[in-house]
This record gives C-alpha cells, sequence and structure tokens, in this order.
C-alpha cells in the first residue's frame, strides 16, 4: 500500500492552503532553481528514467514527448500547452490539481518549459471549471508575484503562464483540437504529421502534456527518478490520481500506487462496490471511452496500463466507473454513445454520422427493438469508425460499444427475445435508419 | 454534433457593445496573446460579452467581438455556434445546466432530469418569471460528486456572474436550491451532503499522516480567488523580489523526513 509519505498530492481535499505559502511548506517551489541547474538533458533524463508515462489517458512516455522538441530554436519560439481541458466522463482528478495544489502545475509548468526551451506555456482549461480558473490564476499571480515566474525571475530563465480557457467542448481535449481553440478556431482536430513538436500553435514547436504529467515533474525531480520508478510495475511507474464513480458505497478520488488492485482500491477508499463484491456487474476501467471489464475479470485486475490491456481494455485516465448489478448496461453505454453523438466535432464522416447511427442503435436495443443480426452490423459499423477519423475520438467512442458487445451480447439477445415475445402495437423496424 | 442555430431575429436585439470597463478588460486579454495572433482571445470575449447581455450571445454581441479582434465575422459565429458553452438564445436569470452522461445517471440523474422536467418545463424553455431555465449537459467533470449541476446565475444589478457547481445532489436538495435561488437566498456551491470536496463520505482514508503537514501549511484558507476581470497581465514584470531565504537541502535523506 502506498504510504502517505509517498502521495504528490498532499492537499487533494483542500484541508490546507492552496496557497503559495501553504504549498512552499508542503514543499513546492523548494530548490527549483538547483534543478533547472541540472539543464535541459538532465531533466529530461530524469524523467525519462523515472518512466513517467502521460497520465492524460494515451500514456505515452512524458520524457520521450518531451525529447522530440527540437533542441535548437530555428527563430520560432517553442510552447508548452498544458491540457486542463478534462472532459472524459468519469475523470475529475486534474480538477482537484488546479483548485487545491495549483502550485504543483505552475512549478511543473516551468521546469517542462525549461526542458523544452519554451518560454511561454498556455494552461488550457476546460470553459465549465469556472473556480477552478479562477483559483490557478490566482497561483499563477502569486507566482508572478512572489517573481518564481516572469520575463526575470529568481530562476534565471524568463518564463510566462497564460491561463487560457474553454467553451465547453470535450474535442478540445484533444491535442491538436486544443491548439487550433487556442488559436481562436472550432475545435476540429488536425491531420498528423505535422506532429505538434514541429508545427503545433501559431506554426511553432508545441507540446501538449496532460496536468497530472507536469504537476508530479516536481517531485520527480526533487526525490529523484529511482523513487518514483520503485513504485508500482515497471513501464507502469508511479502514482496516480483514480476516479471512483458510480455504484460504491462512497465515490471518491484518491492517489495510490500504479498497479493496485481494482478490488483493493475500491474496498479501501470507497467503501466497496455498493452491496458487496459479488453485486458487480462491470466496471469501466479508464473513463467513458475505455471498454468495459465484466466482474469476473475484475477479481484479477491491476490498475496500471498493462493491467488493463491484459483485460482488452486500457487504463486511459483511471477514472474507474462501477457499475452494480442493477444497472440497465446497454442503456448505460446508449448514453455513452449519446455523448459521442454530441460532441463529434462534425469533421469526418464516419463520426458524425456513424455516432448518431451507433446511438439509435443501441437506443432500440436498449428496449429490445432489434435484430439480432443487428448485433452483428453494429460490431461492423465500430470497426468501421475505428481508425478512420483524423483524431482518436472515433476509436474512443467505438470501444465501449465493441465492450458492450463482448461481454453482454447475450443480455442484449435476451432483450430482444423478450420484446419479440410479446405483443406490440409498432411493427420492429427492418433496417437501422 | 450539436445543430445550433442563432436565436430568432424577433428576439435579438438591435444592437451591442462592450461597457467602458469590459472593453479595458477585453484589451487586457487580448495584450496576453503574442503579437498578430489575438484571434486567440475571442472564446474570453464572447464569453464575456455573454455575461454582458444577460446569458446568451445576441447575434450583435458576436459582430461586435469580430470587429473589436479583427475577423471575418463568419470566424466568430463559427466558433460561437461550436462551443457549447454559449447559449445562442435568452435563458433564464438562473441557468441550470444539469449533468445527464453516465457516472451522473449511475447515481441518479434520471430523478433530477425528470424533477427539472416538472419544475422548470422543457429543456432550454424559461419560466414565466425569467428566473429558471435548464438542459442537459454532457460531463462537467466532477464525477466522483455526481449526480451534479452547474447553475450559471446571471445578476444583472451585480454584473457579477456566478458558475457553481453543486454536487451530490438529490431531487430533494435540488428542489431547495431552486426554490432559494428563486427567493433570492444565498446558496451554498459544492457538495450538498457532509463531504470535503472530493474526498470519501465520512472523511479522508489517505492523507492522515501529520508527519506531511509538519511545516504548517498556513492553515485552511477560506478566501475568495481572484476573479477574472482582476488577472494579471502576464508579460509585466513581476516587481516583488523573493526574499533570500536558506533553502533546505533538497537530498533524500532531509525529503523522506
Amino acid at each position: 500500500m502506498l504510504q502517505d509519505k509517498d502521495r504528490i498530492f498532499t492537499n487533494l481535499y483542500g484541508l490546507h492552503d492552496w496557497g503559495l505559502e501553504g504549498a512552499r511548506a508542503r514543499g513546492a517551489w523548494d530548490g527549483t532553481k538547483a534543478i533547472l541547474e541540472k539543464g535541459r538533458d538532465g531533466i529530461i533524463n530524469e524523467v525519462k528514467a523515472s518512466g513517467l508515462r502521460g497520465r492524460g489517458g494515451a500514456g505515452f512516455p512524458t520524457g520521450l514527448k518531451w525529447s522530440f522538441m527540437p533542441k535548437q530554436s530555428d527563430g520560432r519560439p517553442h510552447y508548452l500547452v498544458v491540457n486542463a481541458d478534462e472532459s472524459e466522463p468519469g475523470t475529475c482528478k486534474d480538477r482537484e490539481i488546479m483548485r487545491n495544489d495549483p502550485h504543483l502545475l505552475v512549478e511543473g509548468c516551468l521546469i517542462a518549459g525549461f526542458a523544452m526551451g519554451a518560454h511561454t506555456c498556455f494552461i488550457y482549461i476546460r470553459g465549465e471549471f469556472v473556480r477552478e480558473r479562477e483559483r490557478l490564476q490566482a497561483a499563477v499571480d502569486q507566482a508572478y508575484a512572489a517573481n518564481l515566474i516572469g520575463k526575470d525571475n529568481v530562476h534565471g530563465f524568463p518564463f510566462d503562464i497564460i491561463v487560457h480557457h474553454g467553451a465547453g467542448a470535450y474535442i478540445c481535449g484533444e491535442e491538436t483540437a486544443l491548439l487550433e481553440s487556442l488559436e481562436g478556431k472550432k475545435g476540429q482536430p488536425r491531420l498528423k504529421p505535422p506532429f505538434p513538436a514541429n508545427v503545433g500553435v501559431y506554426g511553432s514547436p508545441t507540446t501538449v502534456n496532460n496536468v497530472e504529467s507536469i504537476a508530479v515533474v516536481p517531485d520527480i525531480m526533487r526525490r529523484g527518478a529511482h523513487w518514483f520508478a520503485a513504485i508500482g510495475r515497471p513501464n507502469n511507474t508511479g502514482t496516480k490520481l483514480f476516479c471512483i464513480s458510480g455504484h460504491v458505497e462512497k465515490p471518491c478520488t484518491v492517489e495510490d500506487a500504479m498497479g493496485v488492485p481494482l478490488r483493493e482500491l475500491l474496498d479501501k477508499h470507497s467503501g466497496g462496490v455498493r452491496g458487496g463484491w459479488d453485486n458487480l456487474l462491470a466496471v469501466i476501467p479508464g473513463g467513458s471511452s475505455m471498454p468495459m471489464i465484466p466482474a469476473y475479470q475484475c477479481e484479477h485486475l491491476l490498475m496500471d496500463f498493462d493491467g488493463c490491456r491484459e483485460f482488452k481494455s486500457a487504463l486511459g485516465t483511471a477514472a474507474v466507473i462501477v457499475m452494480d448489478k442493477s444497472t440497465d448496461v446497454i442503456r448505460a453505454m446508449a448514453r455513452i454513445s449519446y455523448f459521442y453523438k454530441h460532441e463529434s466535432c462534425g469533421q469526418c464522416t464516419p463520426c458524425r454520422e456513424g455516432m448518431g447511427w451507433m446511438w439509435r442503435v443501441l437506443s432500440r436495443m436498449a428496449e429490445g427493438r432489434a435484430h439480432k443480426r443487428e448485433i452483428d452490423m453494429l460490431m461492423e459499423v465500430t470497426t468501421q469508425i475505428e481508425g478512420h477519423t483524423i483524431c482518436a475520438f472515433g476509436d474512443g467512442a467505438a470501444w465501449p460499444v465493441q465492450g458492450l458487445l463482448r461481454h453482454f451480447r447475450h443480455e442484449i439477445e435476451r432483450r430482444i427475445d423478450e420484446y419479440s415475445a410479446n405483443p406490440h402495437p409498432e411493427p420492429v423496424r427492418v433496417a437501422a435508419e | 454534433m450539436a445543430v445550433r442555430r442563432l436565436a430568432d431575429p424577433a428576439l435579438q436585439p438591435k444592437s451591442f457593445a462592450f461597457t467602458v470597463e469590459n472593453l479595458d478588460w477585453a484589451k487586457g486579454e487580448i495584450a496576453k496573446y503574442p503579437e498578430g495572433r489575438q484571434h486567440s482571445a475571442i472564446i474570453a470575449l464572447l464569453w464575456r460579452a455573454q455575461e454582458q447581455a444577460g446569458g446568451w450571445l445576441p447575434q450583435k454581441a458576436i459582430e461586435h467581438v469580430a470587429d473589436l479582434l479583427g475577423m471575418p465575422k463568419i470566424r466568430a459565429l463559427e466558433v460561437a455556434t461550436f462551443y457549447t458553452m454559449f447559449n445562442l438564445a435568452p435563458v433564464g436569470r438562473f441557468h441550470v445546466q444539469l449533468c445527464g452522461t453516465t457516472p451522473c445517471v449511475l447515481r441518479g440523474a434520471d430523478k433530477l432530469i425528470k424533477l427539472c422536467h416538472e419544475r422548470i418545463g422543457e429543456p432550454l424553455e424559461v419560466t414565466s418569471d425569467g428566473k429558471l431555465s435548464w438542459i442537459e449537459v454532457e460531463c462537467l467533470g466532477a464525477c466522483v460528486n455526481g449526480p451534479m449541476a452547474q447553475i450559471s446565475c446571471a445578476n444583472p444589478s451585480a454584473t457579477q456572474v456566478n458558475y457553481d457547481y453543486y454536487e451530490d445532489l438529490s431531487p430533494e436538495s435540488l428542489t431547495k436550491i431552486l426554490d432559494d435561488l428563486v427567493a433570492g437566498k444565498t446558496v451554498k456551491g459544492g457538495p450538498q451532503v457532509d463531504r470535503q470536496l472530493s474526498a470519501p463520505v465520512g472523511g479522508p482514508t489517505t492523507l492522515t499522516d501529520p508527519a506531511l503537514y509538519r511545516r504548517g501549511s498556513g492553515g485552511p484558507r477560506r478566501d475568495q480567488a481572484l476573479r477574472d476581470a482582476a488577472t494579471k497581465k502576464p508579460g509585466e514584470p513581476a516587481n516583488v523580489r523573493e526574499a533570500v531565504t536558506p533553502k533546505p537541502q533538497i537530498d533524500d535523506s532531509s525529503r523522506r523526513r
């Protein structure tokens, strides 16, 4: 079990001062100058050695991502963009960092910016987080006032942080859509390549990182890569914020070690599944884009990147959505499909049209008003969407439906049988619109 | 994707211009971005225009912002119709944005949706007294505190808008919140049950080791964060220099305590 002294976000619940004074007492901004003196390569190598993988969902090694930035500027400025557009259903970890421990993020921005030669950092925070934005801006202002960041700061590396906000578009969490939005356009993802490390915001080299990935960096640098790498399993190191929502006794956000068994995580922090472990139906381990894992597989599920992949799912943002046996699982997935239908940016046809199609078919399946052959047709359509769109949104919308079909096909069939066994005034529609 | 159109021409005001304070604020906002990249400020400016117009974006306001930023009107219209937090038609003074995505539904958001239908009416329909309207929105990022709603309270007299989250709702607590808001009482945001933010009910299971806070943490801090209007412009050299204080060593032995 992870001990309190190894936790990074010591003010996760806002019980202490979020401001500069309190953050310093808890260890933030301690020896930052000495960290910067390790040099760009020193910092990147340390982050690489820690095994930190991006906390925004894809799990890409953070140090490696930083090393993609050009070593020498060709005249264009470098930018660091922090992705605080946290909108994945089930995920609410960055919110806690920004409102309760904002100085860890601000300090992390300085270190990360230094490591990639970026003198300007944009923090793109979702529009709905108004209170969190005010808090973060206040922390940035405190750092400016204490001369920790700014044009001529005590660290000798000119660095500006600009807090930018969106206005309610899930797709802006996709890195290139975020850059488009930051430039004042509709948030529609860009084709890659060129990758943001070459052509990002304003056509300049840019790295986009999740809030949590950046906020853990100061502690990794202070305590050393070996400390971080010693937590969890190889390739899945460090601590992670888990958001436990849905049918548990006490939903909560908590920091624990990577690779913690799901059952231990639920029992220890959230009082267990509502009605006991045997009442578990399925969990979605990493936010709504990831396929669900049925209860019989959850027994041995380890909560890290490789652990979830073993069960054909993924850790994503580590947002555990728990569903007990009272859940109408088809309806729950139909609602997730509706979410994707609503949030599709409309750029690629398979996604724009496919999302609505999947939602309509799933809604009918939730009532049982469908044909059994439509189950295979739906599976076929998800594979037509997956991998055929500009960004990963299409994949993220197809996977949860595939997860449902993989594990709960019997439930859909049962419902169709039940429906057709009873007389209905309306005939069953033949095609799926 | 959501199809969103501008409000009926009959509802559209004839003109719109930022007030002097808002114009000053807007200029500061534009100055945050690099030279020639002032388009980046569009979301912030549209947002402020929406606040000034009483919670929704008239066509004239969108065009005013486009002119201010020197961008084609169609680009500003694209942005205004793309982002769902911009209300394109008038809303009530208290606009309830109720989360209806799966994690909240698992915790009982359905009952709240039913309640809003009964209490307020159809989504985006404003009650006859102009005080309430509601809409079902997608995930607002407070899933461990579900079901939840964000209520925008436009208060024209104080030129202040409140966007608090109301979390851990039940039909009873939401009814009470709506009643209190309509009656003009102050309502406390955050969790509506006995709970510290996102910690489990009954107290945190972690971060209980007092050694973590041995160096003090300044005690609980309850003061308000700075508001948007008071934000500092980045790029200004900060004029307060940090006092030189001896720093503890950063080797492992002193960190581990």
